[in-house]
């Protein structure tokens, strides 16, 4: 028996969101404190979650660990946390890019400490955090400097190194649409690491451009499932403070 | 050594993009690999996979066309091609790794006769290290394809006996694919299938290991 519009109407009434809708950037990263492992979700600005991190810089947390695929790129965002001086430590897949200049200079000054990990290897510890994995055996890396330090095995006469989740006392990510649940769709290339960081922190804090009733997502687009998402806050799509070109 | 000129890397690219079976799925590492996607042509239906998240990518976007949220793994921006699907970064590891890709084609510094690769870290002090995907693709896809000039700046042949360089995978490069020739790596030895306006004897000398042949 399918369930009518009206008896689904009559549903609407009962949900209870635990999800917390906020009204800016600086109260969604409330709480976050010094020490803290942040994961911050984007591959170079495509999904970064910028109104996030430049709250998180006003914020005034410390020796912050941030886990991200880049290093920062020009003057905002995750660079912006680095050029403050926050940011203890970063693991990460790619630091160095053309305009990676924070990091950089922090990094040949001895005032940050990296963490390099092969990019798959990094999305896959994330995910197993949120997955509840103990931890994996994966074959890249094995017989590189990367290895160097990790449990080794041999399966089926490849070898392969032992690696562990990666979790976050909070993640930052960037979505497109949310609804008032927190249920996320994310657009293009831009979904990156969002579904597997929201899975894989303890506080899932969401920025998104719009956020719409419950019901007006079709749930087969759901990308994240609203169970991950704690907070979210809507933003302005502001290029200029992306480095965007508009 | 003056006299080897090999041919240019537009012409290596048309090679290459040859030898991709049509259907294929494919990933083209950032640097000289990227332009072997102007030599596939959609009649091909070659499928270019991007790490970040996206199989199905179109060419390079311009003017109207750049998008912010879609981008390549060098973080230029792209289109979509009918068909294109796009997925979170463990998926497209899982892709990579579980040896569903067909093909990457990567730059490298050096490639060792037993098909080590070594291309994501100079090793000098004071350079930061940056690895990306390379790892992942090295040790996913089912076959990995190396693109480069055969000999580095100072004139030594980057095809070489032993890696010096840190290495990005062991035993994982098949095919050689250099301005001067194509070597393909196999268990019995590195052979070579082209040579371009160098002779054998000329490039085992430049290489200075045990080539092979193709009669």
């Amino acid at each position: 028996m399918s369930i009518t519009a009206v008896e689904n109407e009559q549903r609407r009434e009962f949900i209870v969101s635990r999800v917390k809708i906020l009204d800016s950037a600086l109260e969604a990263v409330a709480g976050i404190g010094d020490g803290a492992t942040v994961l911050v979700g984007g591959f170079g600005s495509a999904g970064q979650p910028v109104q996030l991190i430049e709250a998180l810089v006003e914020g005034g947390a410390r020796d912050l660990t941030v886990v991200s695929n880049n290093a920062g790129n020009g003057e905002f965002g995750l660079a912006a946390l680095i050029r403050e001086g926050r940011v203890r430590k970063v693991v990460c897949s790619f630091p160095r890019q053309s305009d990676s200049w924070h990091f950089d200079a922090a990094w040949r000054a001895g005032l940050i400490e990296l963490e390099l990990v092969p990019q798959g290897t990094l999305a896959e510890r994330i995910r197993a955090a949120g997955a509840g994995i103990g931890a994996f055996f994966t074959r890249t890396g094995f017989g590189t400097a990367l290895a160097e330090g990790k449990e080794t095995r041999m399966i089926d006469g490849q070898g392969y190194l032992l690696e562990y989740p990666l979790r976050g006392d909070v993640a930052l990510v960037a979505a497109h649409l949310a609804d008032e649940l927190g249920n996320l769709v994310y657009r293009k290339t831009a979904r990156n690491f969002g579904p597997i960081m929201a899975a894989a922190a303890r506080t899932t804090i969401v920025q998104v451009v719009q956020i719409v009733p419950v019901g007006a997502l079709d749930p087969e687009h759901v990308i994240t499932p609203c169970l991950y998402v704690d907070r979210i806050v809507r933003v302005e799509r502001d290029l200029a403070l992306s480095g965007e070109t508009p | 050594m003056s006299a080897l000129t090999g041919i240019d890397s537009g012409a290596l690219a048309r090679i290459v993009a040859a030898d991709i079976p049509p259907g294929s799925f494919v990933n083209l590492g950032i640097g000289l690999p990227t332009s072997i996607a102007n030599h596939l042509p959609p009649e091909r239906g070659v499928m270019l996979h991007t790490e970040n998240g996206m199989l199905g990518m179109g060419p390079e976007a311009e003017g109207g066309q750049i998008d912010p949220d879609l981008i390549n793994a060098g973080k230029v921006p792209v289109t979509e091609l009918p068909g294109a699907s796009y997925f979170h970064h463990a998926d497209s590891f899982a892709m990579m790794r579980g040896g569903h890709l067909d093909i990457c084609v990567l730059g490298a510094y050096q490639v060792s006769a037993q098909g080590d690769l070594a291309n994501w870290h100079t090793g000098r002090p004071g350079d930061i290290p940056a690895v990306g995907g390379a790892m992942d693709l090295a040790a996913g896809a089912r076959q990995t394809f190396v693109m480069m000039k055969l000999l580095s700046r100072d004139g030594r042949s980057k095809l070489v006996p032993q890696c010096t360089y840190p290495l990005t995978g062991l035993a994982c490069v098949s095919r050689v694919y250099t301005d001067l020739a194509v070597f393909e790596i196999q268990p019995g030895g590195v052979v070579v299938r082209d040579l371009f306006g160098i002779d054998f004897a000329t490039l085992t000398t430049l290489v200075g290991i045990p080539l092979v042949s193709v009669p």
